[in-house]
């Protein structure tokens, strides 16, 4: 019973990858959408993609045992998006300051 | 051929010849220190040899997987590292206090000595100090048996011990890099420098950069996984919660300096062009990526101590720590704005003010938490019964001499003063005056404080009193003056100097560093009085100092398994709960058998083939780096399908060993808290005064 119902989690994530990455496709292919709003939506299927993985694939969920792995992953993007981001600005900075 | 066979390794690159070649003071020092790891190296083997010490020394312990073992194998390292740092100072402030018009040594054998004296004592010195003792206390803190991953720890001592061993080859054959222990680029790039120096900075870097980064995992996973039952993340004794914190530190941390030495190593060997001046390198990342690291590292080290610092003062109070909540979470904002002050180490680089500013607010709001944990402390102390022990008086000295040295850094977070005092020796006396009483004081009341858990005997009260005085008055007198020289203009790495005015306070510092030198030999010299004098000073049940966490509730030393039965955790100070509660030493009458990990040789394989990897890439032998990566690879591959992995270990054998400790605490009459540092402490308390809340 256990087994089976992890089994049907898996397969529910891979369908909802394969969606989440056949919509982007989808967009570019046809060129149903242009410029910023297929970006747009790119974006927005990427991320729903990076929480569909989490959740079905690394098994991160809100529940009381799982808070702890949820936690380190937002306390790890926190940490990257002040790096990256920071990092980004100064340089950036130094560049434009250079010329 | 010679090429291929050798590489750039000649009779030249050997420094201890040097002096034969012309007997100047700087060759001299150069061909002595030299001499002095040569002598020292085959002293210690001599000394393993008359006292048949070779199987303990493998079987025992470079083959334990034992963390308490490796702990203390961390320990020893930084000792000796630690040694070579203090006396490398001491060494830099005779050549300065000399140094109106040129001083006794080359600007650059000086150079080479404050760029080994930064490398060692912030990875060789205070990591390991640190990672030893978390190894030691953490798992016994947590009430675990081991590690989560015990291979893994002793790997990652290994690959400590082989950048340690990198550095003290440097002072044999061929030289240090003289770019300082931040290795800028370009000056440290091919261009240069091309000589080693700076290929020994890379390899002992890279290479203990990996191990430390594999022992914060290992501590985050462990802290998560082991914990004992009952114990929840908020009833973990503050140490554990540093510990926790400084790992998760290390994890995010580490990473950027290892990619940054990295890149250093593509231009170097591969004629890459990250930061070199030409075809598009840019050193500035190398500093944005550096610092990215450092300043992290500060807190890396610094929150350990923090933990020692409220751990002694609950105990010596013999008071439940104030403020255990904003404790934590004083940690926590630690650790996060931790990643968001790293420009102000080059607020002088050239971006605009407006990061500068924001930057620097972020610094000066660093202080905060910082000032809640010495308020916390304090109030621990508050209305406790403190006894005046060793940590006690390191405690105090760090209060003080901490606290201005926190001052002096809000000055340095404002970015118009930074660049008055940028590079120059007010820079260095700040910062050797948050790591020295903060760090340093903190590690040396830590040892004071579980010395008597790790090997069944307490330390000379005297002698480690003297040693903790003479560390605080060696300081001050070294490093106040600093802070004066740098405002009145001495820049900070200066072989030389021409203006007569700072020769004074330069010879002030030159004997506060005696004073240092003094305190360290205390240190030392408390160790070996205190192995004389064991059997007075055996403190064989465990808790000699009335302990209120899980480590104080075992013997001591404790046995491999730490503990016989896992202990339930219903609060924060488990131990101290369940003294008040009853008979902690109650007989027990049902024993399980314990697994527990194998022994294994994998570590010091690793550290052999690393330290030869990391010598044959510094001196171009190339077909050596090749032996030493397969050999390493091999033994991985091999060891992995290489059973058994884990031991068991009798129920009876545990029954025994457990049995004979409860049976001969009970025996014990105990100490009060008056009689501690007296031969009747045996490690058991018996306090006259319950402990006030």
């Amino acid at each position: 019973m256990e087994k089976h119902s992890e089994h049907a989690q898996y397969v529910m994530g891979f369908i909802l990858a394969l969606l989440l990455t056949a919509i982007p496709f989808w967009v570019v292919w046809t060129e149903a959408l242009a410029g910023m709003r297929a970006a747009a939506v790119i974006g927005v299927c990427a991320f729903v993609q990076v929480v569909v993985h989490a959740h079905f694939f690394l098994h991160i969920s809100t529940s009381k045992q799982k808070r702890e792995d949820l936690e380190l992953i937002l306390f790890a993007t926190l940490i990257m998006v002040i790096l990256i981001g920071g990092t980004i600005w100064i340089l950036s900075n130094l560049h434009h300051r250079m010329h | 051929m010679a090429d291929a066979l050798f590489g750039r390794l000649s009779v030249d690159s050997l420094a201890v010849l040097h002096v034969f070649e012309d007997a100047t003071i700087n060759n001299m020092v150069d061909s002595g220190a030299a001499g002095l790891v040569i002598v020292g190296s085959v002293a210690a083997i001599l000394v393993l040899k008359v006292f048949r010490l070779w199987t303990p020394l493998f079987r025992d312990w470079l083959f334990s997987v034992d963390h308490k073992r490796i702990g203390v194998m961390y320990m020893a390292l930084a000792l000796v590292m630690l040694a070579r740092g203090v006396i490398e100072g001491v060494v830099m402030r005779w050549n300065q206090s000399a140094a109106l018009g040129g001083g006794p040594l080359d600007p650059d054998h000086f150079g080479q000595l404050f760029s080994t004296h930064g490398t060692i004592m912030i990875f060789f010195v205070a990591m390991p100090f640190i990672f030893g003792l978390m190894n030691f206390v953490v798992p016994l803190q947590i009430g675990a048996r081991d590690m989560a991953f015990p291979v893994l720890n002793q790997i990652s001592l290994a690959l400590t011990a082989t950048g340690a061993a990198l550095l003290m080859i440097s002072l044999v054959v061929g030289e240090f890099t003289t770019g300082g222990w931040t290795a800028y680029p370009p000056y440290t790039g091919a261009v240069f420098s091309p000589g080693v120096g700076p290929d020994y900075w890379i390899w002992a870097i890279l290479l203990s950069g990996v191990g430390s980064t594999l022992t914060g995992l290992n501590f985050a996973v462990t802290i998560y996984k082991e914990r004992a039952p009952g114990m929840t993340l908020m009833r973990m004794p503050l140490f554990c919660w540093t510990a926790l914190v400084t790992s998760i530190l290390v994890v995010f941390a580490l990473p950027p300096l290892t990619a940054a030495a990295a890149l250093q190593a593509l231009d170097r060997y591969l004629d890459f062009h990250f930061f070199t001046n030409d075809l598009g390198g840019n050193m500035m990342v190398y500093a944005n990526l550096f610092w990215m690291f450092g300043h992290p590292e500060v807190y890396i080290l610094i929150l350990p101590a923090f933990g020692v610092y409220s751990e002694i003062s609950a105990t010596f109070a013999a008071k439940r720590l104030y403020g255990y909540e904003t404790l934590v979470g004083a940690t926590l904002c630690i650790a996060v704005i931790s990643f968001m002050v790293w420009v102000h180490h080059f607020f002088t680089m050239g971006q605009s003010a407006t990061i500068n500013a924001a930057f620097g607010i972020a610094t000066l709001l660093i202080a905060i938490p910082t000032g809640v944990k010495i308020y916390d402390w304090m109030a621990t102390l508050n209305l406790g019964r403190i006894r005046m022990t060793v940590p006690i008086v390191y405690m105090t000295g760090f209060f003080f001499l901490f606290v201005i040295g926190g001052l002096s850094g809000i000055m340095l977070a404002n970015p118009s003063i930074d660049f008055q005092v940028h590079n120059s020796l007010f820079l260095v006396g700040h910062f050797h005056n948050v790591i020295i009483p903060g760090v340093l004081f903190g590690i040396l009341a830590a040892i004071h404080y579980w010395f008597p858990k790790v090997f069944g005997f307490r330390l000379h009260e005297g002698l480690g009193k003297l040693a903790a005085v003479l560390w605080i008055v060696g300081f001050s007198v070294t490093f106040f003056p600093l802070y004066g020289l740098g405002l009145m203009g001495m820049p900070r790495r200066s072989a030389s100097f021409q203006d007569p005015s700072y020769e004074p306070l330069m010879q002030v510092a030159f004997y506060g560093s005696l004073i240092i030198l003094l305190a360290l030999t205390t240190v030392v010299l408390t160790i070996v009085v205190s192995i004389v004098y064991r059997r007075h000073l055996a403190t064989p049940l465990g808790d000699p100092w009335d302990g209120r966490t899980l480590e104080w509730w075992t013997s001591a030393p404790p046995p491999p398994w730490n503990f016989a039965v896992r202990p339930q955790v219903t609060g924060v100070d488990a131990f101290a709960a369940a003294k008040e509660r009853g008979d902690v030493y109650a007989p027990l009458d049902h024993y399980e058998p314990i697994t527990m990990p194998a022994k294994t040789s994998i570590g010091f394989v690793v550290l052999v083939t690393t330290t030869l990897l990391g010598f044959a890439m510094v001196w171009w032998l190339w077909w050596l780096a090749i032996v030493a990566l397969a050999l390493l690879v091999g033994a991985i591959v091999v060891g992995s399908f290489y059973p058994p992995t884990e031991i068991t270990i009798p129920a009876d054998d545990v029954a025994r060993e457990d049995r004979k400790w409860r049976e001969s605490a009970r025996q014990d009459r105990g100490v009060t808290r008056d009689e501690e540092i007296s031969a009747l402490n045996h490690g058991r308390a018996a306090p006259d005064m319950v402990a006030a809340e």
